[in-house]
């Protein structure tokens, strides 16, 4: 009875949900954990779990399998999920149903990553804080924000701080928005992995290793990144030395770098203000690691970066040889780098009015001492044709404000 | 009158020594949708390790590490109906039926069959709608099991297998993290009493005989027990170990597809297996490693190195473990130790 209910629930999304709504609320205090769980366990869809103001000490992982349920605090800043005494489970909250709205709480000192919503479609987080509170620390937890697996991903005015991989993550998923959202100390400010159909706009990523990473990764279920757009971002000053453990794909991103596109297609960036990135502001390379997967691309292509305002860029290259290079091209390194993997056929197209060059490396996993460095030039094939807009559904916007 | 009494004392005796009556199966509360508050309205056990008539006790070749819990596993079938072998390897168990499991500890686990005590019991009902997971907590005396579906934590002490005194925060876990385990696709499925598993050469064809599984088991494969090195090689027991440990969520359609790890039993050996295969989302779950599995160097391999560690966020399996299962990670490592390093093609 309750499953079949559940399951209409879930085909009329949120409208529906207004009949039935009641609101759980939870308070801080003893038992916290037991109480806030089984509310999360006996919420129906549509109902709001309600927190109220205050610290709850969390003792293990807190997860939500109810479609249709908002989970609403008193703000970030004041209704606080400590995660600092947690004892297992591989994240703070994890949300497993779909229609769920996550707003006006935070989530601090997770073990694991953040809040992750694993197959959990047309989710909304809004108004979130995650924050490791040591600061950068290689010990912190993964993933901040951590939709993985799901469609219509709509994220906004998060605030997310410490993570050792990154901030806001959005792996495996498809039409998704991340918007109005600040990424700082972490090593990846925002990253979208392994996804289609993005737009990441009107966010601030500062002080992280790398601000905003378009990556593609092989041997994974979904894969195949492309129709991604980075617009209206500041991406400025990532300058936190990557604390990454070994291993992991973004242990491999050079401190101060500003925007980085690895292996995806139809990759648009475009009015961002980009400045003080040692590195360099744009990044654009294929996979650098070796690969067994026969379905994987591992070339950028298919890439604008346009229209773009410029800081200052490359004062401080942290890759290997980046110094010499940097010292052989006038003493800095360009704004706008391309591992020219893919070559005339990768359709890169840097139209930026600020300094361009290309590795001229033929071949993926080449190392950086192959690179034949060179002014950009660019491809003789147009551009790839403007994207359009992402759009979420009504509910979700509705939800959202 | 002495005599009077010392007989009263003596029947007084004996109705306490007697075991308690066997209780009535109802299978009503069985295919109902209500979650019963006790354990006992479903009258499956007479007690937490002592099945009720018609309820069958089963073992597993290969089980799922618990933190050394003794385990009590059964099956209940209703009445007049039977499973099936189902594809893959699985068995379709009818609507009505209920997989229980006991978890207990003795006070020493030389002795394991002293003086166990109970500390949850776990159902998985098979109701017309679905699979339901319920967790249920028995009182410190053990006359009594609650429904805890938010889940409790435990502390529980024990003299290991070294002489040493164990004490840990036991993990009963909640409803939702009974389904993260049980979930495949979208449903809630059994995980242990697979056809593989089952098959000892005599249980499955116990069943048959008693009416209570259809289909042919003739020729099917059997699991290696993980530390029986008669059942199968080093390698066949890693992966039985693997397969009953990890694969129900990393496997292509469970909790932990997206990792691109799968350890399931029928998974090739290739990157999928964890072969020269780079972390994905692992986080400092990768603890500084680059390969989940790098043949011949377990200490290079951070599948392994995962399985060692207690902290959450790089402990594998997430959940039910507070303990390292030293016996099971001397398999592991002997498996990729034994792998000769080019035993994937090295990209």
């Amino acid at each position: 009875m309750k499953r079949h209910f559940m399951q209409a629930a879930a085909v009329t999304a949120l409208s529906i949900a207004s009949a039935h709504a009641a609101t759980l609320s939870i308070a801080p205090g003893p038992d916290a954990q037991e109480r806030l769980q089984a509310a999360l366990i006996d919420a129906r869809p549509g109902d709001v779990v309600a927190l109220a103001a205050g610290r709850f000490d969390l003792t293990d992982g807190l997860s939500l399998d109810v479609s249709g349920v908002t989970v609403k605090g008193a703000g970030p800043d004041q209704t606080i999920l400590s995660f600092a005494g947690q004892q297992a489970a591989g994240e703070g909250l994890l949300v497993t149903s779909d229609d769920v709205v996550l707003r006006d709480f935070a989530v601090e000192d997770a073990r694991g990553d953040g809040i992750k919503s694993k197959g959990a479609d047309r989710i909304v987080y809004r108004n979130i804080r995650v924050e490791w509170t040591g600061g950068p620390k290689e010990s912190n937890g993964a993933y901040g924000l951590y939709p993985v697996e799901s469609r219509d991903v709509l994220i906004d005015g998060a605030t997310v701080k410490g993570a050792s991989d990154a901030g806001i993550y959005v792996g495996q998923s498809r039409n998704i928005i991340v918007r109005n959202s600040t990424a700082m100390y972490n090593v990846a400010g925002i990253e979208i992995e392994n996804s289609y159909d993005a737009d990441v706009r009107d966010n601030l990523a500062t002080h992280n290793t790398g601000g905003i990473l378009i990556f593609d990764l092989p041997n994974l279920p979904q894969q195949g990144g492309h129709n991604i757009r980075v617009f209206k971002n500041r991406v400025i000053a990532n300058d936190t030395p990557n604390f990454a453990p070994k291993g992991n794909i973004v242990a491999s991103v050079p401190t101060g770098t500003g925007v980085m596109v690895m292996a995806n297609r139809n990759v648009h960036v475009f009015d961002n203000e980009i400045a003080e990135n040692g590195t360099t502001n744009v990044m654009i390379v294929a996979y650098q690691n070796s690969f067994a997967d026969p379905h994987y691309n591992p070339v950028a292509r298919d890439i604008v970066v346009r229209n773009n305002r410029h800081g200052r860029a490359g004062f401080a290259p942290a890759f290997p040889g980046g110094a010499e290079l940097a010292q052989a091209l006038g003493g800095t390194f360009p704004a706008l780098f391309w591992d020219g993997v893919g070559g005339e056929a990768a359709n890169v197209h840097l139209e930026d009015t600020a300094p361009a060059i290309s590795m001229n490396l033929v071949a993926q996993g080449q190392p950086i001492t192959a690179a034949k460095p060179a002014p950009y030039a660019a491809p003789k094939a147009p551009a790839p044709a403007d994207l359009p807009m992402i759009v979420m559904p009504d509910a979700m916007e509705a939800a959202a404000r | 009158m002495r005599r009077a009494l010392a007989l009263l004392g003596l029947s007084l005796a004996l109705i306490s020594a007697r075991p308690a009556p066997a209780p009535t199966i109802n299978d009503a509360l069985i295919l109902g949708d209500t979650l019963p508050a006790r354990l006992q309205d479903f009258g499956l056990l007479v007690d937490g390790k002592t099945p009720a008539p018609g309820v069958r006790p089963y073992h597993l070749n290969t089980p799922l590490f618990s933190d050394y819990a003794e385990k009590f596993r059964f099956v209940y079938v209703p009445p007049g109906k039977a499973a099936r072998m189902a594809g893959g390897g699985l068995i379709d168990w009818p609507v009505g039926s209920v997989l229980i499991k006991s978890f207990g500890y003795p006070a020493d686990l030389r002795r394991p069959d002293d003086g166990i005590r109970i500390l949850e019991t776990r159902l998985l009902i098979h109701r017309a709608s679905g699979w339901v997971a319920l967790p249920y907590v028995w009182n410190p005396d053990g006359r009594e099991a609650v429904l805890k579906r938010a889940g409790q934590r435990l502390r529980v002490s024990w003299t290991h297998l070294d002489g040493q005194t164990r004490t840990i925060s036991y993990a009963v876990p909640n409803a939702n993290q009974c389904k993260g385990c049980h979930v495949s696709g979208d449903q809630i499925t059994p995980i242990g009493p697979k056809a593989r598993n089952l098959n000892d050469g005599h249980q499955l064809q116990a069943l048959k005989r008693a009416g209570l599984l259809q289909g042919q088991i003739r020729g099917l494969p059997a699991l290696p027990v993980w530390n029986d090195p008669n059942s199968g090689s080093v390698a066949a027991r890693a992966r039985a170990y693997l397969d009953v440990n990890c694969s129900h969520c990393h496997n292509r359609k469970g909790p932990a597809d997206t990792s691109g790890l799968w350890l399931d039993w029928d998974q090739p050996a290739d990157a999928n297996l964890g072969l020269y295969k780079r972390p994905t989302a692992a986080g400092r779950g990768s603890v500084g490693l680059e390969f989940a599995i790098k043949p011949g160097a377990p200490d290079q391999s951070y599948l392994l190195a995962r399985m060692a560690s207690l902290e959450p966020g790089i402990a594998m399996p997430e959940l039910g473990r507070a303990t390292v299962h030293e016996e099971g990670v001397a398999l592991i490592r002997r498996w990729i130790a034994d792998m000769k390093a080019d035993a994937a093609p090295h990209p």
